[in-house]
């Protein structure tokens, strides 16, 4: 019974308006109390099934008295085996308060049969205690066996559960998980990012790594690494769309300049000095990068870290499917018969596995090229936790306006992917003009 | 040298460059950037290492000549 | 069954009656029989030439059981506690731990300081401190730290035979514990830690006072199904690396409990030996149960919160098995 006012001592029940086994809402309506100062509606402030009523219509009581009880649904334990209830029980909640009800006819009104699952208005049954202490722990209740009445959930039931889930391990963009469980991880063959950890706040231990089985296709062979690899991509792009936010600006940019420069530098290069054009977009991509910072940074802790070093991560196809983006250091350093060399080096050493760690996750940027294809452009997604990503499409010879006339040149159309957190179109698009200018003086490069 | 220590050659060239393709894979009168998913970087790799091999270089407007493996061969083969 | 202080007493007396060389001095440990009564009876036995009562003044007499060692004695030299071994910290320093060194191997410094440490008797924050961690922080000296009545008994012999300067710290708290002593069997190594309890599922690491803790930690732990191994430290300076290893390997999880402040304690550095050697074994943080870092309070159950206790040693471990 509350206190309705400040002198209030007594309050009179005067009309219920749920019955036992109604579903209620926080905000609903439950009786009618008279006091001096009137009839007052009484507002409840749980949300569940009204378990029992404990005073009567026309009862005075004191303030403090419980009224009645609202649990998170026993009230179908009193449903008499015999009672009538329809099969479809899908009785609608909040209707039966015109039906005059008392304790044990409201029973058969009862709206959660067992077998019932369209009144599911917040998932499993469990009471707000144990949903809270549930969002504690981050455990989605879906997944949670209950041990109580009719597979409700309680405390006990949360204090036993693992932890978390697989995605909350990653904080801040890295996985928590133990040294010695990476290390069985490692030994064992185990995609640590599939592995649920119980750890608190959901890291993954050495228990969590030992009773993961390395994931069984349907043929009930393992994993390949190739899989593993492709699911890891998956994880990681999936991530990436999920958390940053892209924009896309274009460029058409004219490689005439750079390929004619190329084709007489090769015809007096020796065979094993050979240039490519994708070192050429290499280097550029990384001088260009110099002026514009705000790319070439890494996303940590809830802010971009810009990095003072370029390292450029070059997207690298693996013939299983997978794909990979070491890191090319200091690209923008050093000769270009240099960076070709490193460049064949780490695509070899990429295709045949033998990639270092510090190369796997210093990339500061990545370049993807597609242009062997004539894939015409591409709309790359960033890997996280880069901030920008350049995509270069096939080069293609077009009309192009040279001198107010109409000629063949070869074109290849190049994206940026930027982070909007940190960048925006007008910051990408300025980078891209910098890279074309670049490629207009490959001799500088 | 004949042309089966010719293809012999090249052959381990190629899988030395791509080491997951199958001898059998190869088809003689296929296009080698289309049928085994070669990109700039291998073929340039493959010259090298034919150049390595074999002493025989392979300038870039020749590309063409070399795009299938039966090309590559009488390329090669002419030259060696 | 005999107590940690009847232990050292009758080290002290087969040291004295054995060895011409020996003899031990300090404050009140004479007439008085000694502030803990640990040399109670000896002066009676051996006369003033062998038991001497010195000035109160810890540089001096520390200073000449220096001076005694380099001449060629035996010295035991009690220091009341730790907390009045400050007042002879340089001679400690800078002449005990380095003369070696410094004389080219030409002088040793066989002198063996007895101490009294730890907190626990609402003695307050200018007689309560711990600080072997400042001690096992010097080259050339050694430091022990006897958590048992055994060990009180056949440390006390091997820092008297040992050429260097050698610290033995007894916990206060300690001199009343009763425990098995066998004084014909040959002691193992006092340089080495000793596993009290076998377990695998995490280690819990003490030396002095903070054993027992830990031990009871560990039975209560027992009780939620996790298995504590228990490592007595007992050496120091020099620490048994080696030991502490092979357990944190097995175990995957380490507690380490010091009744030190944590800045800068051996927690601290045991901590570090851990991250850098055992790092891929770990499978959680490792956790130092220490004394909270304030002045040691004077009111009983502001000392007992302060100083670590059985059921903070407990948490931790729970903690350390729940990932951290």
């Amino acid at each position: 019974m509350p206190s309705l006012g400040a002198d209030m001592t007594a309050g009179t029940l005067a009309k219920w308006r749920v019955a036992v086994g109604d579903r209620i809402s926080h905000g609903d309506i439950i009786a009618e109390v008279e006091t001096d100062k009137g009839l007052i509606e009484v507002e409840v402030f749980e949300t569940g099934v009204v378990e029992k009523l404990l005073v009567g219509e026309g009862e005075k009581v004191p303030v403090g008295t419980v009224l009645a009880e609202i649990g998170a649904g026993a009230a179908t334990a009193t449903v008499p085996e015999s009672a009538s209830v329809p099969e479809s029980a899908s009785v609608p909640a909040t209707g039966s308060a015109s039906v005059p009800v008392s304790a044990s006819e409201s029973a058969a009104g009862s709206i959660i049969s067992a077998g019932s699952s369209e009144v599911d208005l917040d998932g499993p049954m469990a009471s707000p205690a144990v949903r809270r202490r549930a969002h504690e722990l981050d455990v989605s209740l879906r997944g949670v066996q209950g041990s109580g009445e009719h597979g409700r959930i309680t405390l006990d039931d949360l204090e036993g559960f693992p932890r978390g889930s697989a995605a909350a391990a990653i904080v801040g963009g890295r996985l928590r998980i133990s040294p010695y469980a990476r290390r069985l991880a490692l030994e064992r063959g185990i995609d640590i990012a599939q592995v649920r950890g119980t750890g608190l706040s959901g890291a993954i231990q050495a228990r969590d790594v030992l009773s993961a089985k390395p994931s069984v296709q349907e043929s009930g062979k393992p994993v390949s690494a190739s899989e593993r690899m492709q699911r890891a991509i998956a994880a990681a792009m999936t991530r990436a769309n999920d958390e940053i936010p892209h924009y896309y600006v274009e460029q058409s940019i004219d490689m005439g300049n750079a390929l004619t420069w190329l084709r007489e530098a090769n015809a007096s290069l020796n065979v094993t000095e050979r240039l490519v054009s994708g070192v050429l977009v290499l280097r550029a991509v990384a001088r260009a990068l110099r002026k514009h910072k705000k790319l070439n940074a890494t996303w940590q802790g809830g802010k971009p870290v810009p990095s003072e070093e370029v390292h450029v991560g070059l997207a690298v196809s693996l013939r299983g499917g997978g794909l990979v983006a070491p890191a090319l250091r200091n690209t923008d350093e050093g000769s270009l018969t240099d960076l070709m060399a490193r460049m064949t080096d780490l695509v070899s050493r990429a295709r045949s596995g033998a990639l270092r760690s510090s190369e796997l996750t210093s990339a500061t940027i990545t370049l993807t090229s597609l242009g062997e294809r004539g894939v015409e452009s591409v709309t790359p997604i960033i890997f996280p936790p880069q901030v920008a990503i350049v995509g270069c499409g096939a080069t293609f010879e077009r009309p192009w306006v040279v001198d107010g006339q109409v000629v063949p040149r070869p074109v290849m159309r190049v994206t940026l992917g930027g982070d909007h957190r940190v960048s925006n179109g007008h910051q990408g698009a300025r980078f891209l003009s910098a890279l074309d200018r670049l490629l207009q003086e490959p001799e500088k490069l | 040298m004949t042309s089966d220590e010719i293809h012999a050659t090249l052959l381990r060239c190629l899988t030395d460059v791509a080491p997951d393709i199958a001898d059998e894979e190869i088809e003689d009168d296929a296009d080698l950037r289309d049928e085994l998913d070669l990109d700039s970087m291998d073929i340039l790799r493959w010259v090298q290492g034919i150049h390595k091999a074999l002493g025989v270089e392979i300038p870039e407007e020749d590309y063409g000549k070399i795009a299938s493996f039966e090309d590559a061969i009488a390329y090669v083969a002419a030259r060696v | 069954m005999t107590t940690y202080r009847d232990a050292i007493r009758t080290a002290l007396q087969t040291l004295l009656r054995d060895d011409p060389r020996v003899f031990f001095m300090g404050e009140d440990v004479g007439r008085y029989g000694g502030p803990y009564a640990v040399s109670k009876g000896l002066l009676e036995e051996f006369g003033e030439d062998r038991v001497r009562d010195t000035p109160l003044c810890e540089s001096t007499f520390v200073g000449a059981g220096i001076g005694a060692a380099l001449g060629g004695m035996r010295p035991i030299v009690e220091v009341m506690t730790v907390n009045f071994s400050l007042l002879a910290l340089d001679q400690v320093v800078n002449n005990a731990a380095v003369m070696r060194h410094m004389s080219g191997g030409q002088f040793e410094v066989p002198i063996a300081v007895r101490m009294a440490t730890g907190g626990g008797k609402q003695i307050a924050a200018q007689h309560s401190h711990s600080l072997e961690n400042w001690y096992a922080h010097v080259p050339g000296i050694k430091v022990l730290a006897p958590a048992t009545v055994q060990d009180a008994h056949d440390m006390l012999l091997a820092a008297v035979e040992d050429p260097d300067p050698v610290f033995v710290f007894e916990h206060q708290m300690l001199y009343g514990i009763e425990g098995p002593l066998d004084i014909e069997s040959v002691p193992p190594s006092p340089w080495r830690a000793a596993i009290r309890r076998v377990g695998n599922d995490l280690s819990l690491i003490a030396y002095g006072g903070s054993v027992h803790k830990a031990l009871t930690a560990a039975d209560e732990l027992e009780k939620e199904g996790v298995r504590a191994e228990v490592i007595d430290l007992r050496s120091l300076r020099p620490l048994d690396r080696d030991t502490i290893l092979e357990s944190v390997s097995r175990t995957h999880r380490a507690v380490v409990i010091d009744e030190a402040w944590k800045t800068g304690s051996l927690a601290s550095e045991i901590s570090a030996i851990l991250a850098e050697e055992a790092f891929y074994e770990l499978d959680a943080p490792i956790a130092r149960v220490c004394t909270l870092e304030v002045p040691m309070p004077y009111a009983k159950h502001l000392e007992e919160a302060a100083i670590p206790q059985v059921d903070r040693i407990v948490e931790a471990a729970r903690r350390s098995v729940r990932g951290g």
